[in-house]
């Protein structure tokens, strides 16, 4: 049990899916199922007090992606100071293939064709780091992994080699996907605290 | 330290099959963009892979009607690669696939006899892993432009963590209705054959390839190039287009240096992103100028193979190592007179250069920017 809450201490995650939010093992919010996530992204927007127009021109990758970083950062750098050169890695299923798929539509009939360039934009999974550095002004580096399911694995070995780099840097990390209507996100702080304290197997079962 | 090398490599582009053939094109002085009808509708500058000698190749080795152009691509030059290594696929051994939108064409494409799934790029991975018996699950990175340089760093970090002990690196990118039409949109294509940090330029020319390279921490005589440094920062600036002051990219370039214990004088040429679009050339000069990088000669691969996206990135560190091992600096094919608020020393002509350390840039959507150090191998 006390093993437990050392855990609770040095590791720190958001997880949003099923249209409820976890923090840190903790409920914050959790409306009807039947909501579509255009409507309960407005309600998380208004009570996180987020006050970032810039918001409502994202796609819903980017939406979920700096609602879930929202959370997370406001909460960790509420007693230490934020630092600039924090690395972001995040990785998903689908990569951007809703908006994808929206852009097509626009491309599909030669007839009625009239491509639109403010989805073309968010026609990448990594714009949805470049918003949270955009928000944040993080200048570190980043990169998106595509995978199966979530590979924390690969994810934790990329973010050590960071770390092992430069010791006191902090690496945002995690999961955002977006495929139809279903959605998840799921991100964590990885530091130098965390390594041979956290597992694999720990971050999995909080993923599940 | 232990350090990172890169061994056998494969180009596979609008200019040829292998990096021989590709490096022979450029040497002649050939650019592989083409005025090209597009989908049946669009005319546009695009430099292609050949349909017809792809299959032809690629039956030797597969069924044409099992892939995508590009999975077919990739999986003929990772075969070369693969058979020319000094290392085979064992557990150890990593499968990195590099990649901006995969099989986009896909979405678009109501009568292919593949099944719709293949647009998911963890399909497009499963079908490379299965086709070489790759033990390990890929690693697939989708980082807009610097995917490809991204394809590098990561094997780097991976081995030196010890994760893997080696690795092969796929990247690639086509060219669909999807990234024509959006870059349209977006009014980022060249209505000429796109001419790298010129005046008169207006945009980039898409291209498409396949490029794949073997990378160990063994010494080995196949070695072409050794890793020395690495550097990655975001703009945090704007999602579609980069930093006016060249901010991430300085960063990315000074953080390389450091990690190499290098300055920016010690480095004598600079193969770098060069799009041609009028922000991006403008911003890479401002980044240079600000760290006094100014008089290394430069240029861009892009008047030769186009924007490749994905594949850039590898493309190019391959094409700038063959540089440096020949000792030859290849002209910045396209351009003319110089377009920028900051002087640059844009290679004009093919000429020799004694060269043992150089500097691969990229930068992308997202506000990604990457750079690499790269040191002649001794052998």
């Amino acid at each position: 049990m006390q093993e437990l809450k050392k855990k609770q201490n040095i590791f720190h995650y958001c997880k949003i899916e099923k249209n409820s939010v976890l923090l840190n093992d903790k409920l914050i919010i959790s409306e009807d199922k039947s909501i579509l996530f255009s409507e309960f992204s407005k309600i998380l927007y208004q009570q996180i007090k987020l006050n970032y127009p810039k918001f409502f021109k994202m796609d819903d990758l980017s939406k979920l992606a700096l609602i879930t970083s929202e959370y997370l950062l406001t909460n960790y750098f509420k007693k230490t100071k934020k630092p600039n050169d924090i690395s972001i890695i995040l990785s998903n299923k689908s990569s951007s293939l809703n908006t994808d798929k929206e852009f097509q539509k626009t491309i599909d009939n030669k007839d009625n064709y009239f491509p639109s360039p403010s989805l073309f934009v968010y026609t990448l999974p990594n714009i949805s780091i470049g918003e949270i550095c955009i928000r944040h002004k993080f200048t570190g580096g980043n990169i998106f992994f595509i995978s199966e399911n979530f590979n924390s694995k690969l994810i934790n070995e990329y973010a050590s080699s960071i770390i092992k780099n430069r010791k006191n840097s902090i690496v945002l990390c995690g999961w955002v996907d977006f495929n139809k209507d279903d959605f998840k996100a799921f991100m964590y702080i990885a530091s130098v605290n965390y390594f041979n304290k956290i597992t694999t197997n720990y971050i999995d079962q909080l993923f599940k | 330290m232990s350090s990172i090398y890169i061994s056998s490599n494969n180009i596979i582009s609008s200019l040829g099959f292998n990096t021989k053939e590709n490096i022979h094109k450029i040497k002649k002085g050939i650019s592989g963009i083409k005025f090209h009808r597009n989908f049946g509708y669009m005319y546009e500058y695009t430099a292609k892979v050949e349909n017809k000698i792809l299959n032809e190749k690629f039956s030797k080795i597969g069924a044409n009607k099992d892939y995508t152009k590009l999975e077919k691509m990739m999986i003929l030059s990772l075969n070369d690669t693969i058979s020319k290594s000094p290392f085979s696929i064992t557990k150890d051994t990593a499968l990195i696939i590099s990649t901006t939108k995969g099989n986009i064409d896909m979405l678009g494409s109501k009568n292919s006899k593949l099944h719709s799934d293949r647009v998911y790029l963890t399909k497009l991975g499963e079908v490379v892993k299965k086709f070489f018996k790759f033990y390990n699950d890929p690693i697939i990175i989708c980082n807009a432009c610097v995917s490809g340089v991204l394809g590098i760093t990561v094997a780097k970090k991976l081995i030196k963590n010890k994760n893997y002990k080696n690795a092969f690196v796929v990247a690639g990118d086509i060219v669909s209705n999807f990234t024509l039409s959006g870059f349209k949109s977006l009014q980022a294509i060249s209505n000429k054959p796109c001419s790298p940090y010129s005046k008169n330029r207006n945009g980039i020319s898409l291209g498409e390839a396949a490029v794949s390279v073997a990378i160990s921490s063994k010494i080995n005589s196949k070695n072409i190039a050794e890793i020395i440094g690495e550097g990655e920062s975001n703009d945090a600036n704007h999602i579609s287009g980069p930093s006016r002051n060249g901010e991430g990219l300085f960063k990315s370039i000074n953080k390389a240096l450091n990690m190499a214990c290098l300055s920016g004088n010690e480095i004598e040429y600079i193969c770098a992103h060069g799009t041609a679009t009028v922000y991006n050339d403008e911003m890479e000069a401002q980044a240079f100028n600000r760290l006094n990088m100014q008089d290394i000669p430069l240029n861009s691969l892009k008047g030769y193979f186009g924007h490749t996206l994905g594949a850039a990135g590898l493309l190019e560190t391959i094409i700038a190592t063959k540089s440096m091992n020949n000792n030859y600096l290849y002209k910045s094919y396209g351009f003319n007179k110089i377009g920028l608020t900051l002087p640059l020393n844009i290679i004009k002509k093919n000429q020799k250069k004694n060269l043992s350390i150089i500097l691969k840039t990229a930068s992308g959507f997202g506000g990604s920017n990457v750079a690499i150090l790269i040191k002649k191998c001794k052998n």
